[in-house]
This record gives structure tokens, C-alpha cells and sequence, in this order.
């Protein structure tokens, strides 16, 4: 149904920390392999060992780069995904109900069985969250994994987004964003997590922790760290000689 | 309004989940290979696995469509066509054991030596080298020479024991780390675990590289180094913290051979008459044995004797690195970096190194007999890679890294750089090297080893080395790891020999692992005048359809990774953590569909059929029936075997122990793994921990206890300088006396990269880093990674973009001294201003790896290694001397001088662009939409 | 955004399909007999073959009965459910003009606003994609009124109405292009926002996610060179609205209206071509391409 939940039970989503990612592309490939075996169909590939080979991807890590006036340029890795946003503009354009959010999660899904393949929720979305399937014809986007996060198949530990388990880093976090007491969301507190695009007015689930300060080792007094300082009186030697009589 | 559908929310994953290792890379995780029927349908990372702890990286994941890859090849391939055409018949093994055991008999029955066998990054070298061993040719090594044979030889002589597979950082308690170099590395989960933790805990990240990406990215602190000087900057950084005095004096006296007395006339240690170094006790003011007990070793004040004054190395050390030369302000420019972040740094290490000082309330007890209460740490660590080593200064910058790292007392304590056994493990732990060859006969010992002087060179008494690929001569005196770049050059050229048959396994060496690629396709097709080729046999195993294949008249088509036994063994590359033992091996997960078998296995074979000793029994019959057979049961000291895990007959014995016939099976159902931890007393300081040097033994690392101190002033380095000098009955060639006095210096120095001289005209610094979704050539053949790096862009620096004019869809031309290629051009600001790059290993050639011959990684991408050559350019001495390092022969990959143009406009293929080779597998499909029904 | 054919074709003909049947239904002029055949037939047809067209462009053809379903929120849905209402409410006023020559004006005009509200659903399934902010302008829904209406009013042959209708067309479309240069710039969205990093200095896209195509850069990421697109507007505003309108300044003819109708809908084309192919989505941010 694409009416937006009034409010949903939680709000489960993904903190993506952009001081630690650094680019592997692991959570984009386990994000593919888990879902084109489940999940609906296949993610498929078209042209796959051709010259425009192109595929479906749910999740995809972009590289940017931010040049500073008086400090050294940043390069940043910038995994994407489906925010799961509160106001999600991809389930309310969608003309057969097949783009809805989970009211008890907050998780926003597509009904395969019931998409026409319109394009329309990929049009609204602003973060490019959503691809068509080519093989397919109908619309995927991030299951926040749907069918991990709950399956009584899986270890407990193991019941978690397949982006998150696999990450390497230690940069994708999972959680319920509604909960404030939520690990997440006290990592979103401390580390002032933010939205992207705010002014779409999507209300984005998913949070990213900015980049700590970088490049601001300052030049400090080495000297005022040295007790002695060996450069006094005696030279290095004359220090040397001071230092090994108190060993 | 709510009418949401019903969902499975508990679909079933698999049926059923085999846990073995990946094999995507070197790293070794374990996976969980998820089946359905007899199908592998998903591939995540092991939870319980040593090294990756439950995740897994882009290409591990992927795992799958490696394991489905159209390049698999399918049966043994016998050449049709001329070299490089890639014509071949399919045929059956027993015709293709039959044409080897024809090739090789003769060889081994006269001359041993004209089979080379070189292996690329298998993971089975304890085996391949004592298959050539039994074979009797002293013509093996694996690919360390062209990887990183700097930082593991200058670890190792320097300290025992290097980065990735030797140590690691103490990931849990470091405040400091610094990392030079590296772009992904064999560590690559656990680098990224690491970094992960570090961050978690918000400890400081300094990146050493020209280029900021990837971990150097998210390094909080970047140092944009011009290529080729690290070694100048990490020496400027000792210069301050000595200037300071922020060094770990005790440590020093402690653990390394700062006290030792050098011979103020030869500059070799003062010994006594057991040999023992000596050195001088401050109570006294005598000379006295290093390990005499009670004695206080000075660092400060030599002894007299013979009328000369003999100075401890710690002398030898300030005084060279205090001098004004190491000032910030005098190499700043040349590392184009600004002396107050040298300085900054320098202070941030003293600062945590001794401020941060960090102590463990674990009492231990050292070789000495001497009980400390405590463990105390210097919470700074350090990793480097290939960056600092792959240049023709590096084995001596990786020294100075590691100089560094010592005088801090940053080694072996809490918050440091931890070895992983079997490592420590000192040069003279080490065996030295050996060619010594005869008809029929086995080698008269390992083929590598560590030379602690010329008296173990592999060279005859003309001074004419004993290896095809001239490792351990005095061109690459320390090569411990054997020179593989070398090798189908010298074989072409015939110099110092010819060979007959060049064996080559699991290495693209006619594409993205050698230098100046298009002139080594022309040797490998080179003919002598009557047709026939100048390497006459080129045997070659490859699991996929490579560019090397394509050059070889005899193809042993191996199994995908998950379709066979391997060992992680100690006795070869272990996967141990810091903490822990450990080993592991693969099994066949899945049983290959094609006419494949694994080459371990064939190997054996082959063995058998050439009555090698050792894969023979007394009656001739084969020993191994397979290389599982072979794992379970080979002993390569009596109790010592391949494996570590569940030795002993009941399967109860640790390190030592007799074959278990049930041990891969033990293997198996531990998810693929054997682990045994390292008692609390004993994880620290472990070349000087009586606990761990005990514990070692036990499990059979060492037969004895191998107490050792750190080589700040590296002995063996002095004994070919002094024969550079003239001393000895071993001497080098003239030609070559001069680089080694300057290079074979005993303690660590920074020298101009040799491409330095030819590079007038070559203003710029051209590097590759490794796309840490790719491995090597491997990844083009992925559906799901090959979109990810399709092609190879040249990323310019922010000033070279805006001198030379270039805009987005620009095509550069990059000409290096020996070629030209061109590329799309990229912008990139966060690179040091006289850098560019690009992707190492994405480039094709047309028609391999089963891709389209229009496939991006063949129109828009080129190897680097078209610029790059085995030898630099003339400099007016008459003389082509190799592009390596002097000491050990690692090739000096990142020594490439270039220089930039803007291609014409309408560019838009990249050249050179070699003929396609015919591809000796099917079509791939084209469209995949794979979901695995059992 | 990506211009696809069929999207242009469907909104220009739907929209002039529609356009007629609000002036039949209006009964401004209420043929019969065959006269009304022939032009309900093309109201039909029109609005009938862009409706087709766009069914096949769906992924799922076979499912577009669900399209009906979730009016409530989708203006896809509202345009499908208005669509087939006009159609059904204008089928007894069209068959009684043109079998019995008895229009059936309260059918007429219930059909004509359902008409109205069709071609309005169809502007407002571009007009609520905040992502594209071209779009997301009160100036969109007049443009494709105003274009419905006089395409409509040209095949209704009633000169005089679509002399005015163009007229404001032209004014629209105007206004449309230049307001709709500057809101990509008032949304508010750049790379700084896209990606959280704005306030830390200059951000720039250095690597893709993928070195090959996808379907979001192929579907919704389009540059038009300026250049390019100033042509094909003054082209379109030409062809589209002024030159059609001066046509009809000169004596009516079935040769003026035809010509007045033809270039119309060239002109039409090409202000939907660049309608979709200038409609700069802010997802193009994470791959550079704003
Ligand atoms: N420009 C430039 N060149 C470089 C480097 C650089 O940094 N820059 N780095 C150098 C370094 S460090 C290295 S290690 C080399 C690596 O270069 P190579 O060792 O040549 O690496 P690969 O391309 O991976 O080639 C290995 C071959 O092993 C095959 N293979 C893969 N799996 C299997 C298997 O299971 N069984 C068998 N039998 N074969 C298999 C692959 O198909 C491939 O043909 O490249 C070197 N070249
Ligand atoms: N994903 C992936 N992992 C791999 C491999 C792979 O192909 N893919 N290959 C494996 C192999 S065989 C190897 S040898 C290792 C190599 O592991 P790395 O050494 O990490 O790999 P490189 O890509 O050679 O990276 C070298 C880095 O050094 C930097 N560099 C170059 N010159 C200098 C210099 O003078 N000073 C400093 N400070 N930095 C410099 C480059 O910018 C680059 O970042 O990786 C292993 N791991
Ligand atoms: S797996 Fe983690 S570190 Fe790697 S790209 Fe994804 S978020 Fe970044
Ligand atoms: S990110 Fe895009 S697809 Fe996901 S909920 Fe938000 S708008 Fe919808
Ligand atoms: S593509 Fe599918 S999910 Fe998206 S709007 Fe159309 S019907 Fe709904
Ligand atoms: S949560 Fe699942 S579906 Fe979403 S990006 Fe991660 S792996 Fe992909
Ligand atoms: S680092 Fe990646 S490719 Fe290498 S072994 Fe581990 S999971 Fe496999
Ligand atoms: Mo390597």
C-alpha cells in the first residue's frame, strides 16, 4: 500500500560511518550475492563479460573528493543504499501498491509480484536508491535485508544486514533509529550523525557519521616533552652518559 | 490504510554450510560456502576464522563467480599455433603427463638445471621447492622477488621477522599508527579490521603515501611523500627523536646490538674467542661478551684497543643520523613534505611512545633468567608494503622503517608491531641458500635461504651466478626470495645459461607480472635462426584462461579453489595471529565439472612418474596417491609435517606429532582450521621471552630455544661491503664495487631511486595501486567485479591537470623512457603534485580471460609495466644495469619515470594494442541473472 | 532525465487526445453525425494510443490493472483511473452525437473535466518529483494544460480559442524554461548536501561506484550542452505556440489548421524532448554530473 505508515514500531536502518570506510566494495558485493539468491529475483547482469556490462546493484560505493582552502585535500568513500526514509516520495508515487513501508519496521519494500515496472518510485527517489532490473522488468531496491534480519534460519548473530556482517571495516552499523537508548543511535548522538539531502524532505532512516577532522596534527614543542633536553649542556653525549647512569 | 504483504521472513539459507578458505587472494579467510544441493549458492566470511573473524572482502564474496567464470579451462591444452596464438587441442592427461615425464626425464637424467620452475602466488611453496629440490634444479623460487622480497629480507636480517604473515600491529592497543605505503596489502581483512578498531577508539591514523585513497583516506593525518623517499623522511624523523632523546635506551641495550663494539678497522663486531660480539660494561669499562650476566652495556663509549677506538653501534647510529643531512629542513624538499610535519610527527610518536606509555600487569621472564613484573608498552605501530619497498632504495628504507620502530621500543611489546609465530625467527634461523647440482641427484639443499656473507653467493668460481634468474650473485646478493622477473630474460638471452624447459605456475608472466610486457611476449615467441624457439618447452599451469597461456606448448589446466586440497602451512606462509598459532587448509567443496585436475596433485604425479625420491616408494610405485595424501602424511622432519593441527595417531598432539590419518578430517569439521594460542607469559616480547621460546620448541617451531637481539647494524651487510672494498677471497666483478659500498651499508641509508639519473625529461612519478576489489588479473573475469573496475584511468594531480590543460574525456599519452600508452585522463587533488596512477592488472590483452575482444580492460585500460623494463637505461657507463634493488633484487616497480602529454583529440583507444589471442574456452553467456536452484 | 520516445509521444498525443475531448465534451463545438465520429474518433485515438503506449512501456504490461488501485496517493494511479473514467463518461455523449446526433451534454461535461483532470494528473506525475526540481514548479501543470488545451482546440478546428490558447503556451513554456533554470539552484541540493560533506570544503565525485553504465545514469542522468538547448527551445516556443498562432491570424483555411496543428505538435515534441532531457535529477549529484 503506498499511503506512509502514520508512524511505525521501529525504525530500523543503517549507520554508515564515513570516518572509517575505505572503499573496499565488500558490502556492495555481499549485498549481491545475498539478494540474487533471495529475495525475489535474481540481480541480474546484461552483458556480463561484454563491452557494456551493466548489472543491478543494490547498494553502491561512490568516491568523492573534497579540496579544503588551508588544509590537505580528503578523499571520502560514500557507500549508498536505500535511507528507508520516514517520508519515502518512492512509495507514495507508486501506482499499484507495490512500493510500501513496513509499519512495523519502517522497512520500505517492493512486491515484486505486484510492480509493473513503471519507473516512477525510481524517479522520485533523490538518492538513486532504486534500479530496474533488466532482466527482470521490475523494481529493486535495498531490503535492508528483510529476510536476514528475522530468519530463524540463521545464528542469532548472524541476523543482521549481509552489508553489515561482511564489512571489514567495521563502518556499517545496523539498528532501530527510533529507539534514542539504541547503540546506533547513541553512535549517531555522539558522532553527530546527519541526513543527506535534508531538503528533500525525505527524512532519511539512514545516517551518516561525518568524517572526523583531518590533518590537524599540530606542530608541538618536542623539546618540552624532553627531560633532559639532550641539546643542553653536555650535547647528546654528555645526555647519553646522564641517561644510561639512571637505567 | 495498512495491506502490507505477507513475507517470509525465515526463508532457508542453504542446505547445508562447508567452511573452507578463500582463495581470492593471499589473505586466507575462511568462508562459509553456502549449498544448495550440490551447488554453491552463497559465500560469507567464518565467525570462528582467525584471520577475518566473520567478514569478508568484495572479491571473497564473489568468490562465486570466480568459482563460475567462463575462462575456467577445461581439459589440458596442447599448442597448435605459433606462441601467443592462443591454437590449442584439448587432450587427455594421460598424454599430457606423458609429454612432461618425456620433456623433464632427459633433463633431470643430465642436466637438472635446465628445468626452471618458478611458482607465483600458489600457497603451496614448501611443496613446489622440495619438488624442485628432488628434481635436483637449482632453478625454483616463487614471485617474492618481484613482490616484496625488500620488506620481508630487511625484516627479517633486521629484526627477525617482517610485516603481514610475520607480524602484525597490536591492533587492540595501539594509540599511533603509521602507514607507509600501502594500498590494500596481503593483510587485507585484518588491515581493515584493525583500521576499524583504531577507529572505533578514535586512536590516530597517519597515511605515508603520494596517493590518498583507500586507507590513506581515512588516515586522519596524510603525508603526501614524493615516491622513492620515504627512506630520507623516516631517517629525518630518527634524527629528531635522537636530537629529543626520545628513545627507549633500555630497550635497546636490552634487545638489540646497540652495545655491540664495532672494529673500528674492519667495522665487523668485536668478538671473543667463542665469537661471541662484546661489548662494554660500564662498571668496568671492559670488552666483555654481549650475553655475559650482570653486566651494564654501554651505548655510549667504546673500548681502546690496537690503538683504535671501537665504538658501540649506538654511536656509530647517533652520529650518523644526528647529522645536519637528516635535518627536517634538509630533506623536506626532497620528500616534498614541509619540515614542520616532520617535526609534528616526530613529536606525536615521542609523545605517545612515552606519555601513552601503556603497562601490562603480566610478569615474564627473559632469556636471560631475568623477571621482569610487568610488560611495558610503546603504543605506536607501524605497517608498510610496497610502496616503500618496491624501489630500488627499498631494502634499506624498509631497514630504516624498521630502525625506527626498534629505537622507539615499539617491537615485541604491548601496543606495538607483534610477531606471528613461527616468526621471530633471525637470519641464522634461517637456512642459506643452495645450487648445488648433478645429474639424477636431488639439490644439495634448499634453494633459498638468507646469506649472512659472500661465502653463501650461488655463484661458481668465476664469480658467473649459479641460477638462471642470477639470485645470490652480486647483482641481488640477499634475494632471498629469488629473482622471478628475471627469468624469461635471462633465459632468452641465455645468460648465465641456457635452459630447456621454463615451468611456470599460477603467474601471468606474459602479462601483468612482468616488466616491459611486449618485449617479454617477444621473448617468450623469440625463435633461433632454424624456427625453433629460444625457450625451447614452456610448460604451464593455470586454472583460467590467461594471457600466459597463451604462450605455453604444454597446459596443466588446474581446479577453481573450491574444488581441491590445499595447506596453509607453517612451513610455507602460515596464517598465524600474533596471538596464536594457526593453520588451515581447502578441500573440495564442490568436484570440478571439467577435465581439471588440482596441480598439487599432478605435481605428485609427475614426480612419480620421474621416480623423484621422496614420491617413490622403494618399489617405484607413486608414495602419494594425492595431495591430501601428501599433507596427511609427508614429514618434513621427523613429527614435522604440513599441517600442525591434530598430529599424533589420536589426533592429540599440537606442532609435533606423528601423520594422523583422520586429520583433514579434523580440519574439516573445524571449519577448516587448527588453532593453538600462545600462553599469556609468552605473547610479548617473544624473541627474548624464555615462556615462548619454550612454548616454541614445543610445538616444533625451532629444535632449540633461538634467543636473538634486534640487528640495528646488520653484520652480514658489512662482510660484502668489505668485499666490495677489496677484503676476502669472494669478489665482486669491478663494475659493481662501487654501488656495493654504497648500497650493502650496515646501517640503514636513503639513496636516490636508480632511475633517478635517466630521469631528465621524465619529470614525473608514475605508481599503480591495487584495487582492493581486484585481484591481479583475476578479477576481469568476475561479472559482478569487473563492473566495479572496468577500465584503468590515469588519475593527474591537480597541478598537472591545470598545466597541461586536460579536461573530463581527455586521453593523456604517458612515455616513459622504454614505451608509450595512453589512457583516459582523471583529476585527482588528494595526490602528491608529481604523481600519477592508475589501476595495477585491470588491462587486457583481447581474447583472454573469455571476455569480449571489446571488453573495456582491452580498449580503455594499459598496463603500466609496457613502460616499465628489467633494465635501466644506459647512463654513459656502457653498462644496462637492472631495475631493482642492489640488495636484494626486488623489482623497482615504483621507481617509473614518466612524462605527460595530451593525446590528440578523438583518442579513444588505449595502445599499445597487441594482436588478440584465440581463446581456448567457449563464448561465455551473455546475460546472467544466476539464482542457484539445488 | 532520459527522453524516452514513448513517454514524448504518449504525453503529446494523450494530451492533445484529451485536450480535444474536453472542447467536444464541452460541447463549445458539438459535432454530429460523422463529424462527430471522426473527432471523437481521434479523441479516443489519441488519448487511447498514448495510453497503449504507455502500457508497453512498462516492465509488466500484464499487471497494469494494479495501476488503478492506489489512487489515494499516486498520481500515476489518479492519471490511469481518470483516463479510463473520461473515456467511459465521454462514451454515451460521443456515440449519441454520432449515432443518434443527440449530444448528451451532462456526459459532455462530466467527461470534459474528467478530461481535464486526466491531462492535470498526467503534469502532476512530473510536477510532485521533488528529485527533479525543473519539475517540482507550479509552472509545469500549464504547460501541459495550456498544450493539451490547444492541440485540443487546433483538431477542434476553433481558431480563435487556440489562437489564445497558444499564445499562453508560449508564455508558459517561457516561463517554465526560466524559472525552471533556477530551481535546481533553489532546491537547495549540491553535492555538499547530497553527500553530508559540504561544509567541510569543495566536494567532487572522483571515482563512480562502477566504472560501466547503469540504469539510474542511463534512466535519470541526461546533459543537454547549453548551447544545444537554447536551439531546441527557441525551435520549440516557435514551432510549438508563435508560429502556429500567427498562422491562425490569417484567414481559416483546413490547410492553415492543419499546418497550425502540425507544427504545433512538432513544436510540442521538441519542448518534450527537452522537458524530459533537461529535467536534471539531484541523484546526479553522487555521480558528478550536476
Ligand atoms: N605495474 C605493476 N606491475 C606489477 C605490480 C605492480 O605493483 N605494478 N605488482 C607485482 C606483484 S607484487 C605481483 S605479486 C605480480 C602478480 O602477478 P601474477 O603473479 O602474474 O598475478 P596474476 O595476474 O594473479 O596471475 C596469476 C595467474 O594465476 C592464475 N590462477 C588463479 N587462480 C589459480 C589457481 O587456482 N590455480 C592455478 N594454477 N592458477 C591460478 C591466474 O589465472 C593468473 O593467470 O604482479 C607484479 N606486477
Ligand atoms: N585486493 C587486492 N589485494 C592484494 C593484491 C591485489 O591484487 N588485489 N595483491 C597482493 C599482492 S601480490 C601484494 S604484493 C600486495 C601489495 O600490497 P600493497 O603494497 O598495499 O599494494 P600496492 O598496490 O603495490 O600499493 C602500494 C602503495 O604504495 C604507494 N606508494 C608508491 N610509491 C610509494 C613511495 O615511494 N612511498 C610511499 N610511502 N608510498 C608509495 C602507492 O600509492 C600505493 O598506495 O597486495 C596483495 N593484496
Ligand atoms: S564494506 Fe565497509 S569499508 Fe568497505 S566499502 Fe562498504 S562500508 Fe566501506
Ligand atoms: S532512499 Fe529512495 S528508495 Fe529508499 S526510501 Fe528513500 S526515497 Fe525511497
Ligand atoms: S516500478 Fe514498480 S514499485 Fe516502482 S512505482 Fe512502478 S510499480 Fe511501483
Ligand atoms: S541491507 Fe541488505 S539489501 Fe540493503 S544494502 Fe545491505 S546487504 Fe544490500
Ligand atoms: S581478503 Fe578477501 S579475497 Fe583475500 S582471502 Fe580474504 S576474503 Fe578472500
Ligand atoms: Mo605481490
Amino acid at each position: 500500500m503506498t499511503t506512509l505508515p502514520q508512524s511505525t514500531r521501529a525504525k530500523l536502518g543503517l549507520v554508515i560511518d564515513l570516518d572509517t570506510c575505505v572503499g573496499c566494495h565488500a558490502c556492495v558485493i555481499s549485498c549481491k550475492g545475498w539478494n540474487t539468491e533471495n529475495y525475489g529475483a535474481p540481480l541480474s547482469d546484461l552483458d556480463a563479460y561484454g563491452a557494456e556490462p551493466e548489472g543491478t546493484f543494490l547498494n553502491r560505493v561512490h568516491s568523492f573528493e573534497v579540496t579544503r582552502d588551508s588544509a590537505a585535500p580528503m578523499v571520502v568513500h560514500f557507500p549508498k543504499s536505500c535511507l528507508h526514509c520516514d517520508n519515502a516520495p518512492c512509495v507514495t508515487v507508486c501506482p499499484t501498491g507495490a512500493s510500501y513501508k513496513r509499519s512495523e519496521d519502517g522497512i520500505v519494500l517492493v512486491n515484486e509480484s505486484a510492480c509493473i515496472g513503471c519507473g516512477l518510485c525510481a524517479w522520485a527517489c533523490p538518492y538513486g536508491a532504486r534500479e530496474m532490473d533488466s532482466a527482470e522488468k521490475v523494481m529493486k531496491k535495498c531490503t535492508l535485508c528483510v529476510d536476514r534480519i528475522y530468519n530463524e534460519n540463521l545464528p542469532e548473530e548472524d541476523r543482521e544486514p549481509a552489508c553489515v556482517r561482511t564489512c571489514p571495516a567495521g563502518a556499517r552499523h545496523f539498528g532501530d533509529l527510533g529507539d534514542p537508548e539504541s547503540a546506533v543511535s547513541k553512535l549517531v548522538a555522539e558522532r553527530g550523525g546527519m541526513d543527506l539531502m535534508p531538503e528533500q524532505g525525505t527524512k532519511p532512516v539512514n545516517k551518516y557519521l561525518p568524517p572526523r577532522p583531518r590533518d590537524t596534527l599540530a606542530t608541538p614543542d618536542l623539546a618540552s616533552l624532553c627531560d633532559p633536553a639532550p641539546e643542553a649542556a653536555s650535547g647528546f653525549l654528555g645526555w647519553l652518559d646522564r641517561t644510561l647512569e639512571r637505567l | 490504510m495498512q495491506n502490507q504483504p505477507a513475507l517470509d521472513l525465515s526463508p532457508q539459507v542453504s542446505d547445508e554450510v562447508r567452511k573452507t578458505t578463500c582463495y581470492m587472494c593471499a589473505c586466507r579467510c575462511g568462508i562459509n560456502v553456502h549449498m544448495k544441493g550440490d551447488k554453491v549458492a552463497y559465500i560469507e566470511g567464518n565467525r570462528d576464522h582467525p584471520v577475518n573473524r566473520g567478514v569478508l572482502c568484495a572479491k571473497g564474496s564473489a568468490g562465486i563467480m570466480q568459482h563460475l567464470s567462463p575462462a575456467r579451462l577445461r581439459a589440458p591444452l596442447k599448442r597448435v599455433g605459433p606462441r601467443g596464438s592462443g591454437e590449442f587441442v584439448e587432450i587427455t592427461w594421460d598424454e599430457a603427463l606423458a609429454i612432461a615425464t618425456d620433456w623433464l626425464q632427459p633433463l633431470r637424467e643430465s642436466a637438472p638445471e635446465k628445468l626452471a620452475f618458478f611458482t607465483g602466488r600458489d600457497q603451496s611453496q614448501s611443496f613446489t621447492g622440495w619438488w624442485a629440490q628432488a628434481f635436483g634444479t637449482p632453478n625454483w623460487a616463487a614471485h617474492g622477488g618481484f613482490c616484496s622480497v625488500n620488506m620481508a629480507a630487511a625484516g627479517i636480517y633486521t629484526m627477525g621477522g617482517s610485516f603481514w604473515e610475520f607480524g602484525q600491529p597490536d591492533w587492540d592497543r595501539t594509540k599511533l599508527f603509521l602507514i607507509f605505503g600501502v594500498a590494500e596489502d596481503h593483510d587485507s581483512n585484518p588491515i581493515k579490521m584493525g583500521l576499524g578498531k583504531l577507529k572505533a577508539r578514535g586512536a590516530r591514523v597517519i597515511g605515508i603515501n603520494p596517493i590518498r585513497s583507500g586507507y590513506n583516506a581515512i588516515a586522519d593525518d596524510w603525508v603526501g611523500i614524493t615516491p622513492g623517499t620515504d627512506g630520507l623522511f623516516i631517517l629525518s624523523l630518527v634524527h629528531e627523536l635522537l636530537k629529543a632523546g626520545k628513545i627507549d635506551l633500555d630497550y635497546l641495550i636490552r634487545y638489540t646490538n646497540a652495545p655491540y663494539l664495532v672494529d673500528a678497522a674492519t667495522g665487523l663486531f668485536l668478538r671473543d674467542d667463542a665469537g661471541k660480539p662484546l661489548v662494554r660494561d660500564r662498571r668496568t669499562g671492559e670488552a666483555v661478551a654481549w650475553d655475559a650476566p650482570g653486566i651494564a652495556a654501554d651505548l655510549a663509549h667504546g673500548v681502546e684497543r690496537d690503538g683504535a677506538t671501537h665504538l658501540p653501534v649506538f654511536r656509530h647510529l647517533a652520529d650518523r643520523y644526528l647529522a645536519p643531512e637528516y635535518a627536517p629542513e634538509a630533506v623536506a624538499g626532497t620528500c616534498g613534505v614541509t619540515p614542520a610535519q616532520i617535526r609534528s610527527i616526530a613529536a606525536e610518536i615521542a609523545r605517545v611512545a612515552f606519555e601513552e606509555e601503556i603497562t601490562l600487569d603480566q610478569p615474564w621472564t627473559d632469556f636471560r633468567g631475568v623477571k621482569h613484573d610487568k610488560m611495558i608498552g610503546r603504543p605506536v605501530a607501524m605497517h608498510a608494503m610496497r610502496g616503500i619497498s618496491a624501489h630500488s632504495n627499498g631494502f634499506q628504507t624498509c631497514r630504516a622503517l624498521h630502525l625506527l620502530q626498534i629505537l622507539i621500543g615499539a617491537v615485541e611489546t604491548p601496543g606495538g608491531f607483534r610477531f606471528k609465530p613461527p616468526y621471530p625467527k633471525p637470519p641464522e634461523a634461517h637456512p642459506r641458500p643452495h645450487a648445488s647440482h648433478a645429474p639424477g641427484q636431488p639439490l644439495d639443499g634448499p634453494h633459498l635461504g638468507y646469506p649472512l656473507g659472500p661465502e653463501h653467493l650461488l655463484i661458481h668460481d668465476e664469480g658467473t651466478p649459479k641460477r638462471i634468474d642470477k639470485a645470490f650473485s652480486w647483482e641481488a646478493p640477499l634475494s632471498a626470495h629469488g629473482l622471478m622477473h628475471m627469468v624469461i630474460s635471462n633465459a632468452h638471452a641465455r645468460d648465465p645459461y641456457k635452459i630447456d624447459t621454463l615451468f611456470l605456475y599460477m603467474a601471468n608472466m606474459a602479462w601483468n607480472s612482468s616488466m616491459n610486457t611486449s618485449a617479454v611476449m617477444d621473448m617468450l615467441t623469440g625463435q633461433n635462426e632454424d624456427g625453433s624457439y629460444r625457450i625451447p618447452r614452456i610448460i604451464y599451469s593455470d586454472a583460467y584462461s590467461s594471457e600466459m597461456v597463451a604462450f605455453a606448448d604444454l597446459v596443466l589446466p588446474d581446479t577453481t579453489y573450491l574444488e581441491r586440497h590445499d595447506c596453509i602451512s607453517l612451513l610455507d606462509r602460515p596464517i598465524c595471529e600474533a596471538e596464536a598459532l594457526a593453520d588451515s587448509i581447502r578441500w573440495p567443496v564442490v568436484s570440478p565439472d571439467r577435465d581439471v585436475r588440482p596441480f598439487q596433485s599432478v605435481l605428485l604425479d609427475l614426480g612419480a612418474r620421474l621416480g623423484l625420491p621422496g614420491m617413490v616408494t622403494e618399489d617405484g610405485a607413486p608414495k602419494f596417491s594425492d595431495y591430501a595424501d601428501y599433507i596427511t602424511h609427508h614429514e618434513r622432519r621427523p613429527g614435522i609435517g604440513p599441517l600442525a593441527g591434530w598430529r599424533g595417531a589420536n589426533g592429540n598432539c599440537a606442532g609435533r606429532g606423528a601423520p594422523n590419518p583422520d586429520q583433514i578430517a579434523r580440519y574439516v569439521e573445524n571449519g577448516g582450521f587448527w588453532i593453538d594460542h600462545i600462553p599469556e607469559e609468552a605473547q610479548f616480547y617473544k624473541p627474548w621471552n624464555a615462556a615462548y621460546q619454550n612454548w616454541a620448541v614445543e610445538r616444533g617451531l625451532y629444535d632449540s630455544p633461538q634467543p636473538y637481539v634486534f640487528n640495528l647494524y646488520l653484520e652480514p651487510m658489512r662482510k660484502f661491503q668489505r668485499a666490495a672494498e677489496g677484503h676476502g677471497d669472494r669478489q665482486p666483478p669491478d663494475h659493481l664495487r662501487a654501488r656495493l659500498r654504497e648500497t650493502m651499508d650496515p646501517l640503514p641509508r636513503w639513496y636516490p631511486p636508480f632511475s633517478e639519473p635517466q630521469a631528465e625529461g621524465f619529470p614525473l612519478h608514475a605508481l599503480t595501486q591495487r584495487p582492493m576489489a581486484h585481484y591481479h588479473s583475476w578479477g576481469s573475469q568476475n561479472a559482478w567485479l569487473r563492473q566495479i573496475h572496468g577500465h584503468t584511468p590515469l588519475y593527474v594531480s591537480g597541478a598537472i591537470w591545470q598545466q597541461h590543460g586536460f579536461e573530463e574525456g581527455d586521453w593523456a599519452i604517458l612515455t616513459s623512457p622504454h614505451g608509450r600508452i595512453t589512457l583516459p585522463v582523471v583529476r585527482m587533488d588528494a595526490l602528491n603534485p608529481h604523481t600519477v596512477w592508475t589501476w595495477n592488472a585491470v588491462a587486457k590483452r583481447r581474447g583472454a580471460w573469455a571476455l569480449d575482444p571489446k571488453a573495456p580492460e582491452a580498449t580503455q585500460s594499459a598496463l603500466l609495466n609496457h613502460l616499465i623494463h628489467e633494465l635501466l637505461p644506459e647512463k654513459g657507463d656502457g653498462l644496462r644495469w637492472a631495475n631493482s634493488d642492489p640488495v636484494t633484487g626486488q623489482a623497482a616497480w615504483y621507481d617509473l619515470r614518466v612524462k605527460i602529454e595530451k593525446a590528440p583529440a578523438g583518442q579513444s583507444v588505449s595502445y599499445p594494442d597487441h594482436s588478440a589471442q584465440l581463446s581456448p574456452v567457449p563464448a561465455p553467456p551473455r546475460d546472467l541473472a544466476h539464482q542457484t536452484k539445488p | 532525465m532520459h527522453p524516452a520516445p514513448s513517454l514524448i509521444l504518449f504525453t503529446v498525443l494523450s494530451g492533445a487526445g484529451f485536450g480535444l475531448l474536453v472542447w467536444l465534451g464541452l460541447g463549445l463545438r458539438a459535432p454530429t453525425g460523422l463529424a462527430a465520429f471522426v473527432l471523437f474518433g481521434l479523441g479516443y485515438g489519441l488519448a487511447g494510443a498514448g495510453l497503449l503506449a504507455s502500457v508497453f512501456h512498462l516492465g509488466h504490461p500484464e499487471r497494469a490493472l494494479l495501476a488503478f488501485t492506489q489512487w489515494r496517493t499516486s498520481w500515476l494511479s489518479r492519471e490511469a483511473v481518470l483516463a479510463s473514467a473520461t473515456l467511459l463518461v465521454m462514451a454515451p455523449n460521443a456515440a449519441a452525437s454520432s449515432f443518434a446526433a443527440t449530444p448528451l451534454p451532462i456526459f459532455g461535461w462530466l467527461g470534459a473535466s474528467l478530461a481535464l483532470a486526466t491531462i492535470l494528473a498526467t503534469a502532476m506525475i512530473y510536477t510532485q518529483i521533488r528529485a527533479v526540481p525543473r519539475w517540482h514548479h507550479w509552472s509545469t501543470p500549464p504547460v501541459f494544460l495550456l498544450a493539451a488545451l490547444a492541440g485540443g482546440a487546433l483538431l477542434a478546428n476553433r481558431t480563435g480559442i487556440a489562437t489564445a490558447l497558444l499564445v499562453a503556451l508560449g508564455l508558459a513554456m517561457f516561463a517554465h524554461w526560466v524559472m525552471g533554470d533556477r530551481q535546481f539552484a533553489r532546491a537547495g541540493s549540491s553535492t555538499g548536501s547530497a553527500t553530508g560533506l559540504g561544509a567541510l570544503g569543495r566536494t567532487r565525485l572522483l571515482e563512480p561506484p562502477h566504472s560501466g553504465q547503469n540504469y539510474l545514469l542511463r534512466e535519470m542522468v541526461h546533459v543537454v550542452g547549453r548551447k544545444h538547448a537554447f536551439k531546441l527551445r527557441l525551435f520549440a516556443l516557435g514551432l510549438g505556440a508563435v508560429l502556429p498562432a500567427l498562422i491562425l491570424l490569417l484567414p481559416a483555411s483546413y490547410f492553415t489548421i492543419a499546418t497550425a496543428l502540425l507544427m504545433h505538435l512538432t513544436g510540442l515534441l521538441a519542448q518534450r524532448w527537452l522537458f524530459f532531457a533537461e529535467a536534471e535529477h539531484v541523484l546526479g549529484l553522487y555521480y558528478g554530473k550536476r
